[in-house]
C-alpha cells in the first residue's frame, strides 16, 4: 500500500505493508533519527515520535493511522549549527549520556512545553515518565527541561 | 597544584550535538545493499540434551541463505567473557552444543532475506530434546547427585565442575572465629540479591560485512571491540588480521556488553554468504539471553570491642553465575576485593566462597561487578552491629574506615580470580564525603525526628559508605596515538570504548590540557581495531583512569615533540612553553603558532609527522569512595517504600568533567534504587523467565527517583591523570545497604533480601 503524510512538515508518499508500524516504514526509509526497536510494545519510548503534535511510541502505531498526518521527528528541532533550546538545555545540563533515549524524550519535552510553557518539576517527571533512560538517572534531563524553557520564554518575550 | 584550562570544566559533550539531533551514529543506523537478517533459535528448557536435530525444511525457504547449528559449527571451548587474555573466566561454551543448558540458550540461528523469513524458518527447525533434571538453586547445584551442568570433556578453567562449582576461595588473614569468639559484640547474617538485567536502551547488535578486500569488518554494540577480535579470530580460525571490529556509538552497555554474544553468529553468515549480516537481540533475549547480575548468597560475619573498633570481618559468599561461568570467578573476588579494604582496622579477616552453575540465565559483568552485593550485606551488617552497640551507624564508620596512606592485606589476597596486587591507598576523601553528606542531610536533626508522621505513614534515615578501584593493576592495558595536523588540530585515536559515559569527551580534555590546546582543537577517533591502537575496552572503571594517563602520555610527547620542532625553527635553546595554541619563547617573548607550525613541519623545513603514541598499566587501581545518605517513605499499609531525598558525597579525585561525572553518579544511584526497590527477573519451577520485558520487569521512570544532591570531594590521586580516579561503579554500590538501612530506621524490620516489594515489607510487618 501507498501512505501519505508530512514528515517534518514535508509531504512523503511511502510504500508499506498494511501490517507495518509507522517506526518500522521511518527507518526503512532511511529515517534513522528515530531510535529504538527492541521493546516493540511502546513501553521504553525511544522511538517516540509527534502524531499531529501528541507524542506517541511509533511502534504502536500502524502506518494505516498516519495517512494524512503530522508525523514530527527530532529532525524537526533543529540540526547540529541551529540547536533547538531544548537540545541546547540538554547538552548544557549533562542530560545526554549514550543518546539512544534522547531524541524520544526531546519529542515528549517539546509537546509539554508547547502545551504548557512554564511547567513543573512535578509535570515534567510526570511527561517523561513513559521513556525509559538507563544511563543519566533522569535527574539532569528533568533539570534540561526547567533549563529549556527558561531559553524559550526569554526567546519569546 | 597547577591552575588548569581544560580538564576539571563542564566541556559539552564532544558527540553531543549529533546525538541531540539523532544523527545516524548506532550500530543499526546503517543500512548495507543486501543485508541478511538472523534469529537465533533458543531453548525451551533448562536442561536438556539435543538427541536430534532437522534444518532441512528450514534451509528450504525461499529466502534463507544459512543455517547454524552444532552440525554445521566446529566445537570448540571458549569463553565469551571479553576480558584480557588469557581470560580467568572458564572456558565452558561453545557456538552450539549439543547440550542446552538454560531456557533461552542457543540452539540454531538463521540468516535470511528479511527478519519475517528468517522468523519463520526458526518455526521449521525440528528439534528432538531429551529433558534433563535441571537445577536452580545454588546451594542444590553443590549438593551430591545434583545434576551436573557441565559434563562436557572440554571445559577447563572450572574448579569442579563436577560439582557445579566454578569458582572455589577460601583465604584471609588472622582467626576470624577466634576474633569473633573474643569481640563484645557480633553479627551474623545473610542478604541475598537478585536476577537483574542491565537494560541497556540499544539491545545488542552487530552488523558483518566483508570489505573490498575481503576483510571481515564487524560493526558492533560491544563495549571490548579488541577482545571481540581476538575471540572471534580463535573460534573461527580466521587470521586476526582478516578482521576489523569497528564500534560506533553505543546505546548503554553496563557491562552488559563486555561479552562476545553475536558477533560470531554474523561473523558466520557473511563468511558463508559473502553477505552482510545482521543481528539484534529483542528485548526479552536482552533479558534472557544476554547477561545478567549475578545472584548472590552473602553472608557476613563482623565483631566490634566496645570502643567501636572492629575486630574481625568475614565475608561467605555463594554466587549463582547461572548456565556458563563468564565473569564468575571474577565478579566473585570482587564481591569481597572491593568491599573488605574498606574497614582495614580489622584484624582478621577473612573471605570465602562458591560460584556455582544453575539452569538459569548467564549472569556476566554488571557496573559493580560483584561490589553492590557484597556491599548490600556488608553495610546492613555494620548498621546492624551499630544498634547492638547503641552508636550512631555513622559514627562506627568513621572509627573504622580507611584512610589515607593505609593499606589492607585484602588487596594483595584478592584479584582478578587469583592473586591480587598490593597497595596502598594514596587518596582518600572518604572521611570528607561522610563529614559533607552528613551537613547536606542533617542526618543529627533528622535522626531525631519522629518517624511516624502520618498514621501509617514512617520516614526512615539510612546510609552507606563505599569503595570501588580504578582498572585491573598489572592486567590491563590502555594506549593513545596523536597526531598533529597542518592546522594545528589534533586527531586523537584511542581503541577506549566510549559507551555513553562521555569518555570521548573526557579523554580530548585530557589530551588538550596537557599539549596546552582549547579542546576544540581536538578531534576523536575511538575503538576501531584496525584504525585505533590496543586498548583493554570499557570496563573495571578504567577508562579515565588508565586510558586517561595513556592519552596524557601520548600528549606529553607530543607536546615535547612540538617545544623541539619549535626550537629548531626559532634556532634557540631558550626554554619555551606552550599555551593556548602558542609556543613561546620564554626568554625573548617571540611566539609562533601551532598553525605555522603544523604547516612547516608538512611542507617546508625539517619535515616530519608530529606525532606519538603511548601506553599505560597501572601497579596500583587506587578506589573511588563515596557516602551516601538517603530518606526513605514506607506506607506500612501498602508496603511500598519511596526514597524522597538522596545525598552521595563522592571522591573520585579530580573530576575531568564535572557535569558528566555527576551524570555517571546519578545514573548509577538510579540504577542501584532499582535494584532495591523493583528489578527482579522472575522464573518459573521450570526456569522460565515470568517477567522478560519492560511492563513487568520494572525500572525506574522519572516519576520514581528522589531528589538527589552530589558533592564531589575533590582528591588528588597522584597516581592517576591530573589526579583523577574512576567514578563509573562506585556509586551503585550505595543504594541497597542506604534503603535497607532507612527501612530499618523507620520500622524496626530487616530487608534482607532485594528488591524490598511491597509484597516482602509487608510479610516482615506480619500483614501477610
Amino acid at each position: 500500500m501507498k501512505v501519505r503524510f508530512k514528515l517534518n512538515h514535508s509531504e512523503v508518499n511511502y510504500e508499506a505493508h498494511p501490517g507495518e508500524s509507522l517506526f518500522e516504514v521511518l527507518r526503512r526509509y532511511g529515517n534513522y533519527e528515530v531510535k529504538g526497536n527492541n521493546c516493540r510494545d511502546g513501553s521504553c519510548g525511544a522511538c517516540t515520535v509527534l502524531l499531529d503534535g501528541v507524542p506517541v511510541p511509533s511502534c504502536t502505531i500502524l502506518i494505516g493511522r498516519v495517512e494524512g498526518r503530522d508525523v514530527e521527528t527530532v529532525k524537526s528541532l533543529g540540526d547540529m549549527d541551529n540547536l533547538h533550546p531544548l537540545q541546547r538545555a540538554f547538552l548544557e545540563k549533562g542530560a545526554v549520556q549514550c543518546g539512544y533515549c534522547t531524541p524520544g524524550i526531546l519529542l515528549v519535552a517539546k509537546a509539554l512545553l508547547e502545551r504548557n510553557p512554564n511547567p513543573s518539576k512535578e509535570e515534567i517527571q510526570e511527561e517523561l515518565s513513559g521513556n525509559i533512560c538507563r544511563c543519566t538517572g533522569y535527574v539532569q534531563q528533568i533539570e534540561a527541561v526547567e533549563r529549556a524553557a527558561e531559553l524559550l520564554r526569554e526567546e519569546n518575550k | 597544584m597547577r591552575a588548569f584550562r581544560v580538564v576539571g570544566q563542564d566541556i559539552e559533550k564532544i558527540d553531543g550535538r549529533a546525538l541531540v539531533t539523532g544523527q545516524p551514529v548506532f550500530t543499526d543506523d546503517f543500512y548495507l545493499p543486501g543485508m541478511l537478517y538472523g534469529k537465533v533459535l533458543r531453548s525451551p528448557y533448562a536442561h536438556a540434551a539435543i538427541k536430534d536435530l532437522d534444518t532441512s525444511r528450514a534451509e528450504a525457504l525461499p529466502g534463507v541463505k544459512a543455517v547454524f547449528s552444532f552440525k554445521n559449527v566446529p566445537r570448540k571451548a571458549y569463553t565469551t567473557a571479553g576480558q584480557g587474555y588469557p581470560e580467568p573466566s572458564p572456558y565452558d561454551a561453545f557456538v552450539f552444543d549439543r547440550k542446552v543448558r538454560y531456557v533461552g540458550d542457543r540452539v540454531a540461528a538463521v540468516f535470511a532475506e528479511s527478519l519475517e523469513i528468517a522468523e519463520e524458518a526458526l518455526s521449521l527447525i525440528r528439534v528432538e530434546y531429551e529433558e534433563l533434571p535441571a537445577v536452580f538453586d545454588p546451594q542444590e547445584a553443590m549438593r551430591e547427585g545434583a545434576p551436573v551442568i557441565h559434563d562436557e570433556p572440554e571445559i577447563r578453567g572450572a574448579y569442579d565442575p563436577q560439582r557445579n562449582i566454578v569458582s572455589h576461595v577460601d583465604l584471609g588473614v588472622g582467626d576470624v572465629d577466634q576474633a569473633l569468639k573474643g569481640s563484645d559484640f557480633t553479627v551474623d547474617g545473610t542478604w541475598e540479591t537478585q536476577y537483574a538485567q542491565h537494560c541497556p536502551l540499544e539491545t545488542h547488535i552487530a552488523i558483518a560485512y566483508l570489505d573490498e578486500k575481503g576483510k571481515l569488518v564487524i560493526r558492533s554494540s560491544t563495549q571490548v571491540p579488541f577482545h571481540c577480535r581476538r575471540i572471534i579470530s580463535r573460534l573461527l580460525d580466521l587470521p586476526l588480521s582478516q578482521i576489523r571490529v569497528i564500534k560506533p556509538r553505543i546505546g548503554g552497555g553496563f557491562g552488559a556488553k563486555q561479552e562476545i554474544l553475536i558477533e560470531d553468529l554474523v561473523a558466520l553468515a557473511t563468511l558463508k554468504t559473502r553477505r552482510p549480516a545482521r543481528l539484534e537481540l529483542t528485548r526479552e533475549e536482552e533479558f534472557v539471553s544476554a547477561r545478567t547480575l549475578h545472584p548472590m548468597r552473602v553472608r557476613v560475619r563482623v565483631g566490634a570491642n566496645k570502643d567501636g573498633k572492629l575486630t574481625a570481618l568475614d565475608m561467605e559468599v555463594l554466587s549463582n553465575t547461572g548456565a556458563y561461568g563468564t565473569h564468575g570467578p571474577t565478579v566473585f573476588f570482587n564481591a569481597g576485593s572491593k568491599t573488605l579494604p574498606l574497614y582495614n582496622k580489622a584484624a582478621s579477616v577473612h573471605f570465602s566462597g562458591n560460584v556455582v552453575y544453575t539452569n538459569l540465565p548467564v549472569a556476566g559483568a554488571y557496573r559493580g561487578y560483584g561490589a553492590p552485593e557484597g556491599y548490600f550485606a556488608l553495610e546492613c551488617a555494620m548498621d546492624e552491629l551499630a544498634r547492638k552497640m547503641g552508636m550512631d551507624p555513622l559514627v562506627l564508620r568513621q572509627k573504622n574506615h580507611i584512610r589515607p596512606h593505609e593499606t589492607s592485606p585484602i588487596f594483595q589476597k584478592l584479584g582478578e580470580g587469583r592473586e591480587g596486587v598490593p597497595q596502598t591507598v594514596e587518596s582518600c576523601g572518604l572521611e570528607e564525603c561522610i563529614e559533607r553528606g552528613k551537613a547536606l542531610f542533617e542526618w543529627e536533626r533528622k535522626r531525631s525526628l519522629p518517624r511516624e508522621i502520618a498514621p501509617g505513614i514512617y520516614h526512615g534515615y539510612g546510609m552507606s559508605i563505599m569503595m570501588q578501584g580504578s582498572a585491573i593493576p598489572l592486567v590491563d592495558m590502555a594506549s593513545a596515538t596523536i597526531k598533529m595536523n597542518e592546522d594545528g588540530s589534533f586527531l586523537l585515536l584511542v581503541g577506549a570504548t566510549d559507551l555513553g559515559t562521555g569518555s570521548d569527551t573526557i579523554l580530548a580534555q585530557i589530551a588538550a590540557e596537557e599539549i596546552g590546546v582549547p579542546v576544540e582543537k581536538i578531534a576523536v577517533y575511538s575503538s576501531d581495531t584496525d584504525f585505533t591502537p590496543f586498548d583493554k575496552g570499557a570496563y573495571a572503571s578504567s577508562t579515565t583512569y588508565l586510558s586517561g594517563e595513556a592519552v596524557k602520555k601520548a600528549a606529553q610527547k607530543v607536546k615535547n615533540q612540538i617545544l623541539e620542532f619549535a626550537s629548531l625553527l626559532f634556532q634557540t635553546s631558550n626554554q619555551l612553553s606552550l599555551r593556548d595554541g602558542f609556543v613561546e619563547d620564554l626568554k625573548t617573548g617571540r611566539t609562533i603558532s601551532l598553525e605555522e607550525i603544523g604547516y612547516h613541519s608538512f611542507y617546508t623545513e625539517e619535515q616530519r609527522q608530529i606525532q606519538a603514541s603511548a601506553s599505560h598499566v597501572s601497579d596500583v587501581s587506587p578506589p573511588p569512595f563515596a557516602a551516601h545518605f538517603v530518606e526513605v517513605e514506607i506506607d506500612t499499609r501498602t508496603g511500598k517504600i519511596t526514597p524522597i531525598f538522596y545525598v552521595a558525597a563522592v571522591d573520585c579525585g579530580l573530576a575531568i568533567n564535572p557535569e558528566l561525572t555527576r551524570g555517571q553518579i546519578i545514573g548509577s544511584i538510579v540504577n542501584g534504587l532499582g535494584f532495591a526497590l523493583s528489578e527482579e527477573l522472575r522464573f518459573n519451577s521450570r526456569g522460565i523467565p515470568l517477567n522478560p520485558n519492560w511492563l513487568d520487569y520494572k525500572v525506574l521512570s522519572s516519576l520514581d527517583i528522589p531528589e538527589i544532591k552530589v558533592i564531589l570531594v575533590e582528591t588528588h590521586e597522584p597516581t592517576g591523570p591530573f589526579g583523577a580516579k574512576s567514578v563509573a561503579e562506585v556509586c551503585i554500590n550505595g543504594p541497597l545497604p542506604a534503603v535497607a538501612n532507612a527501612v530499618y530506621d523507620a520500622l524496626g524490620i530487616q530487608l534482607k533480601k532485594a528488591p524490598f516489594t511491597p509484597e516482602r515489607v509487608l510479610r516482615l510487618l506480619g500483614e501477610l
